[in-house]
C-alpha cells in the first residue's frame, strides 16, 4: 500500500503532497523536513501517550491479578498515576556512578528507546502507515528490534556495577539466542505471504496466520516475550537476584526512559504480532481498519499481561535450553511444513494462495503443532519422568504420622 | 507434562482478576469513591446527591472524594492508649510493679479520703510510656480494683517520642471506652468499644458490683 498517495492523506506522501502545493518549488527540501518533523511528532506523542496510559493499565490489572488494588489514589481510578510517576522521576537527582563510562552511560537509554519508536513508524496501522510502507518491512523489524540488545549491554557495561553487568550479560545472551527462533518464525510468515512488505503480509492474510501456522505463532510469541524481556524471561532485570539488573545505577530522567521502553515494548510487540499473525487492520463490517488494529493489539497486550502475572521466571540455563532445544527445532519444523505446503498449493501463474489453500494449510499445520507439542513435552520432560520420586525424610514430614512416607516409628528399632 | 500446569496457573490468576471475592484489600484510612459510592455512603440516590451537594458531586467525579474505611477490631483488641478510672484507683501501684518494662511511673501522696473503707492515695503523677510498651497487658491483669483497662484505639502515631507518654491529665480526660481484654464483665455485658460510642461509667467497670447498703447489712447480720 506504499503507493497509495491519496488513500487517507495521513501518511508521508499525503502530508508531503498537501504542503508541496502551498510552498514554492525551490523549497522542496524544507517541505520534506517539515513533513518528517510532523510525522515524527505524531508518532512520538501517540506512542508515549499510549505508553503512559498503558503503565496505568498494566499496574492496575497486574494488581487485580495478584489480589491487590493497584494505583488508585491520583485521579479517577488512579488514571493520573503516570503523571505523578513522571513528575517524581524528573525531580529526582540524575546521578552518574563514579568510574562509569560517561558517554556510554548517557547514550544507553536513547539507544534502548529509539528502536521501539522506529519500528512503530513502519507498521501498517491502517491501510498504509505513517512513513509509508517499506518493501522490506519484515527484515527491517528484525534488524531494528535487535538494536536494543546493544542498549542493554551499554547500560550494564557503563554502569560499572557488578549486578548491572550480570543482568546485561545474561540479557544479551538471552536476547541473542531468542533472535534465532523469532527470525525463523518470521521466515515462515514471509513464505506464506510471498512478500517481505508488512502491508503485503497483511494483504496475504485471507485467513489470519494465527490459524494457518499456530506453531510459528507460539514460537514467535515466546521469542517475542523473551525479546522484550518480560516476566517468564526477565533475565535482564531479575529483581530477586540482581537488584534491578541493567538499570541498577540509573536514576531520574534516564531511568524514566528505560522504564518507558520497558512499558512500550509490549505495545510494539503486540502491534507486530497483530500485523504478522492476526491480520493487522483487516476486519469485517464498517469499522475502520485502525480500530481493528488497535483492538487486536489490545487483546494481545492483555494476553502478555496475563502471562506476566502468572508464570515465574525461568532459570538462566532453562532459558537457553528452551531457546535452543525447544523453540529452534519447532521453528525449523514450521518453516519446512509451510514451505512445502506453499510450494505444492501455490497457483503457478500468479504465485498466490487462495483462501481455500490457506485453510488446507491450517488443517495440516494444526496437526503438526499438536504432534510437535506432544513430542517436545516428551523430550523435555523425559529427564524428569525417569527420575525417582523424592522420598521425604521422616523429620522433614510435617503432616504427622498418618501421612508419613518414610520408615514408620516401629521399624527403626 | 504437556504444559497443563501452566494452563492451571493461568486459570488461578484469571480467577483473581474476575472474582471480586478474591480482592481482599481493605483500604485505610479512607477509600477513593466515585459519585455512586459517595452517594451510597451519604444514604442518597445519585440524582438526589447531585442536586443537594453539587460541589461534592463534582469532586467525586474527578476522583477526589474519599470515604473513611477501616476494619472493625475485635472487642478484645489491646489498643494503644489505656482507659483509666481515677475513682477506682487507690494508687497501690500494682501496675507499675508488674510492668516488665517499668514504664509506668506513679507518684502518690496521702489524701485522707475514704478513711472508712480503706486508705486511698492521691495520684500526683501517673505516666505510661507507650513508646516502650509492648501491650502485654500485665498491668491490667495486676490491677486489683479494675481501674486500668486496655484501650481500643490504634492511631497513636506521633512525631516525637515525648508525645508518646500518656500523662494523667489525658488519661482522666479521654473517653472511657475500654477493651474487653481480661475484663469479662465487659464481655458479659456484650460491650464492644469499636461499634459504639457509648462509654463505660466507673461504677460499671468493676469485676464485682459494689454491694448495696441492704446487702452490706445482710452480710453483717450473717457474720
Amino acid at each position: 500500500m506504499g503507493e497509495s498517495t491519496q488513500g487517507t492523506g495521513f501518511d508521508f506522501a499525503g502530508i508531503y503532497g498537501l504542503l508541496d502545493g502551498v510552498m514554492p518549488e525551490s523549497l522542496d527540501w524544507l517541505v520534506f523536513v517539515i513533513t518528517a518533523l510532523i510525522l515524527g511528532a505524531i508518532v512520538l506523542n501517540a506512542l508515549i501517550l499510549s505508553t503512559a496510559l498503558y503503565t496505568w493499565f498494566e499496574r492496575r490489572v497486574l494488581g487485580r491479578f495478584q489480589s491487590r488494588m493497584g494505583p488508585n489514589r491520583w485521579g479517577p481510578f488512579g488514571l493520573l498515576q503516570p503523571i505523578a510517576d513522571l513528575v517524581k522521576l524528573i525531580s529526582k537527582e540524575d546521578t552518574v556512578p563514579e568510574g562509569a563510562d560517561r558517554p556510554v552511560f548517557n547514550l544507553a537509554p536513547v539507544v534502548f528507546l529509539a528502536p521501539a519508536l522506529i519500528v512503530f513508524a513502519v507498521l501498517p496501522i491502517y491501510e498504509g502507515s505513517f512513513v509509508g510502507a517499506l518493501n522490506i518491512g519484515l527484515v527491517f523489524i528484525v534488524a531494528i528490534t535487535s538494536v536494543n540488545t546493544l542498549g542493554v549491554f551499554m547500560a550494564g557495561w557503563a554502569s560499572r556495577n557488578k549486578y548491572a553487568m550480570f543482568g546485561a550479560m545474561r540479557g544479551v545472551a538471552m536476547l541473542v539466542s531468542y533472535e534465532v527462533p523469532m527470525g525463523l518464525s518470521i521466515v515462515a510468515v514471509a513464505a506464506a505471504a510471498g512478500t517481505l512488505s508488512l502491508s503485503g503480509v497483511v494483504m496475504g492474510q485471507n485467513v489470519p496466520f494465527l490459524l494457518v501456522m499456530p506453531l510459528g505463532f507460539f514460537v514467535f510469541i515466546t521469542a517475542a516475550t523473551a525479546e522484550m524481556s518480560r516476566t517468564p524471561f526477565d533475565m535482564i532485570e531479575s529483581d530477586s537476584e540482581l537488584g534491578a539488573g541493567y538499570n541498577t545505577e540509573y536514576s531520574g530522567i534516564k531511568f524514566a526512559l528505560l522504564q518507558l521502553n520497558e512499558f512500550m515494548a509490549p505495545l510494539i510487540v503486540a502491534a507486530i504480532v497483530t500485523t504478522l499473525f492476526l491480520g493487522g487492520w483487516r476486519g469485517w463490517g464498517p469499522i475502520p481498519g485502525a480500530v481493528w488494529f488497535v483492538g487486536k493489539t489490545f487483546i494481545v497486550v492483555c494476553a502478555f499481561l496475563w502471562i506476566r502475572a502468572t508464570w515465574p521466571r525461568l532459570r538462566v540455563d532453562q532459558i537457553m535450553g528452551l531457546a535452543w532445544k525447544g523453540l529452534f527445532p519447532l521453528a525449523i519444523v514450521n518453516i519446512f511444513a509451510v514451505a512445502i505446503e506453499v510450494q505444492v498449493l501455490r497457483d503457478g501463474q500468479a504465485g498466490t494462495l487462495t483462501r481455500g489453500d490457506l485453510w488446507i494449510m491450517a488443517g495440516i499445520n494444526w496437526a503438526i503443532t499438536l504432534l510437535g507439542a506432544v513430542a517436545l513435552s516428551r523430550v523435555l520432560g523425559r529427564d524428569r519422568a525417569s527420575r525417582p520420586a523424592p522420598r521425604p525424610l521422616p523429620l522433614a514430614n510435617m503432616y504427622g504420622a498418618g501421612r508419613r512416607s518414610g520408615p514408620a516409628a516401629g521399624e527403626e528399632s | 507434562m504437556y504444559g497443563l500446569g501452566m494452563a492451571k496457573g493461568l486459570l488461578v490468576t484469571a480467577k483473581n482478576l474476575v472474582l471480586p471475592s478474591r480482592l481482599t484489600s481493605v483500604q485505610y484510612p479512607d477509600r477513593k469513591v466515585g459519585i455512586l459510592g459517595l452517594a451510597r455512603a451519604g444514604g442518597m440516590n445519585p440524582i438526589e446527591f447531585v442536586i443537594r451537594r453539587p460541589g461534592e458531586a463534582v469532586r467525586a467525579m474527578v476522583g477526589m472524594a474519599t470515604v473513611a474505611e477501616r476494619l472493625p477490631q475485635h472487642p478484645r483488641f489491646r489498643g494503644e492508649e489505656f482507659t483509666w478510672y481515677e475513682q477506682r484507683c487507690t494508687g497501690c501501684a500494682s501496675c507499675a510493679k508488674y510492668c516488665p518494662l517499668g514504664i509506668i511511673r506513679i507518684v502518690t501522696s496521702e489524701s485522707g479520703e475514704q478513711v472508712q473503707e480503706g486508705q486511698k492515695y492521691h495520684l500526683d503523677v501517673f505516666d505510661i510510656d507507650i513508646g516502650r510498651c509492648m501491650f502485654c497487658g500485665l498491668c491490667v491483669e495486676a490491677c486489683p480494683y479494675d481501674a486500668l483497662h486496655m484501650g481500643s484505639g490504634f492511631e497513636e502515631g506521633q512525631y516525637r517520642r515525648d508525645s508518646l507518654v500518656i500523662e494523667k491529665d489525658r488519661l482522666v480526660a479521654e473517653p472511657k471506652r475500654p477493651s474487653t481484654w481480661f475484663r469479662p464483665q465487659h464481655a458479659a455485658a456484650r460491650y464492644d468499644p469499636h461499634s459504639t460510642t457509648e462509654e463505660v461509667e466507673w461504677t460499671d467497670a468493676g469485676r464485682h458490683e459494689r454491694p448495696s447498703p441492704a446487702e452490706q447489712r445482710d452480710r453483717w447480720a450473717r457474720r
